[in-house]
């Protein structure tokens, strides 16, 4: 199994958290594990939206200390 | 004490001449030496594109040469890398020279892969080269009525040209007297139609006065030249006649064959603006790994940040600031208003109502750039 690539989008307001885990996951390989983390509110429940709605695979979402720490697995 | 920067575009041209300023006195009594090696001889102002791309701008207005926007205490070569040795503090260039270093600086930019989404080249027209954007004119010019489509590729520089897109295709069509007989239609990759909240809340209605129809979460997947048909990756499809995209974007090639990052992004410390464990790397522009929007105002903050630093570290031992985010990005409205926004890591932007002294200050913004970008604006 290959290693959780960390995708650090705290304090960015553009591209934004979304739009930075979308190119890492352009990036990676099926099978593959990013973990998001994200200071900004609506990606608790903006991320799954989009993980859900494209068919990939959230695996934990948290928020920890004002920081969301959501993993998110590559399906396709 | 030998500076090497690598990329004559925004960045590397605002660090170069920061540089040679501040450090005349050094560059004189031969102590410092700064030289530039470039991919080009010309330096294109990219905005301008989207001024190509509506017929308010011609090519040959986007160019200036390279040398003559240069101190001319730096040594610069038309002469691109090829390897990067960074643990030997050296680069091999295309000619086969080498050159040492003492400090690098990274400001290569990135380049379009329209190549990378299925039938996008063939199918979709788009303004982010000279070629594409004359073509893109040729084509609005051309249509008479119909749907006109546009995608946004992830990711891209300049994440406000989308918008701006939309609003110079209304005002275009309308001036032409056809907006009745032409749908257009936005699609963005996230949940709301820009990635900077402040901005999708406040183009939000001003799309549906325009009438322009839109659709969130929407990754361009594959293009179906044939039956002109887009489709995302999420599962939905649209008709069009025509199809602008947005092209997604990568670092430079040589950045991935050199394996400095991947996707050809260069790791970098978001306030020192440092290559990763390379304390003498300094890597600015859209070259970065950083989420920080790829704009020509994010390669010039940043420069100033990374000239201060390594001026101060010749003359102190010590950089002296940290990089705070911080982007300024105009935001065209049509062709006669404009708005900005402007934010950094910690705040985010508070959009104004659109004017036209601010899109005439834009205007005049697409001369400044050249006082600009010689350090001396
Ligand atoms: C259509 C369009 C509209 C835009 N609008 C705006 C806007 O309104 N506001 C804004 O702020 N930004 C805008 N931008 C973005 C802006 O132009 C870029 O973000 C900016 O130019 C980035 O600066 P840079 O120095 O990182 O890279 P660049 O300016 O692209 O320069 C890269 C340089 O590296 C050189 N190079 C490449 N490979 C090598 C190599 N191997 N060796 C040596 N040199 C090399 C190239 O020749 C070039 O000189 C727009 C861009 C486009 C395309």
């Amino acid at each position: 199994m290959s290693d959780t690539k960390i995708v650090d989008a705290r304090d960015t307001f553009c591209p934004g958290p979304l739009m930075e885990l979308i190119t890492h996951m352009k990036q990676s390989s099926v099978g593959d594990t990013l973990e998001l983390l994200s200071t900004d509110e609506g990606s608790g429940a903006d991320v799954p939206e989009w993980v859900n709605k494209v068919g990939h695979e959230i695996l934990s979402n948290e928020k920890i200390d004002g920081v969301w720490h959501i993993k998110i697995r590559k399906a396709k | 004490m030998r500076i090497l920067v690598v990329g004559g575009g925004t960045g590397g041209t605002i660090v170069a001449n920061n540089l040679a300023r501040r450090l005349s006195a050094e560059i004189r009594s031969r102590r410092v030496r700064i030289t530039m090696l470039s991919a080009s001889d010309k330096h294109m102002y990219q905005p301008g594109l989207l001024y190509v791309a509506f017929g308010q701008m011609t090519p040959d207005q986007l160019y200036r040469d390279q040398a003559s926007l240069l101190e001319g205490t730096i040594d610069f070569h038309v002469d691109p890398v090829e390897k990067f040795h960074l643990d030997q503090n050296k680069v091999v260039t295309k000619s086969g020279k080498v050159y040492e270093y003492d400090i690098l600086v990274m400001a290569t930019g990135s380049r379009i892969v329209p190549e990378q989404i299925p039938g996008l080249v063939e199918g979709a027209e788009t303004f982010y080269t000279e070629a594409t954007a004359v073509k893109l004119f040729k084509r609005l010019r051309e249509i008479q009525e119909g749907t006109v489509a546009v995608v946004v590729g992830v990711p891209h520089k300049c994440p406000i040209a989308p918008v701006e897109l939309i609003f110079g295709l209304h005002d275009y069509f309308k001036a032409r007297g056809i907006r009745d007989k032409i749908k257009i239609k936005y699609h963005y990759p996230i949940g709301r139609i820009h990635t900077i909240k402040e901005v999708a809340i406040w183009a939000k209605p001003e799309f549906d006065r325009m009438g322009i129809e839109y659709e969130t979460l929407f990754n361009v997947g594959e293009v179906d030249v044939e039956n002109k048909v887009v489709r995302s990756e999420e599962g939905t499809e649209t008709q069009y006649d025509l199809l602008i995209a947005i092209p997604p974007h990568r670092g430079m090639e040589v950045v991935e064959q050199n394996n400095l990052g991947e996707g050809g992004w260069i790791p970098t410390d978001r306030f020192k603006l440092t290559m990763n464990g390379h304390d003498n790397v300094f890597v600015l522009g859209d070259t970065t790994n950083l989420p920080v929007s790829k704009t020509g105002s994010a390669a010039h903050f940043q420069a100033e940040v990374v000239a201060e630093n390594i001026a101060s570290m010749i003359k102190i031992g010590t950089p002296v600031r940290d990089y705070d985010g911080k982007v300024y990005c105009f935001i065209e409205t049509g062709h006669d208003s404009a708005t900005y926004a402007m934010f950094n890591y910690q705040n985010p932007p508070d959009l104004k109502p659109p004017s036209k002294p601010m899109h005439w200050f834009k205007m005049s913004y697409n001369q400044m750039y050249w006082t600009s970008v010689r350090g001396l604006l």
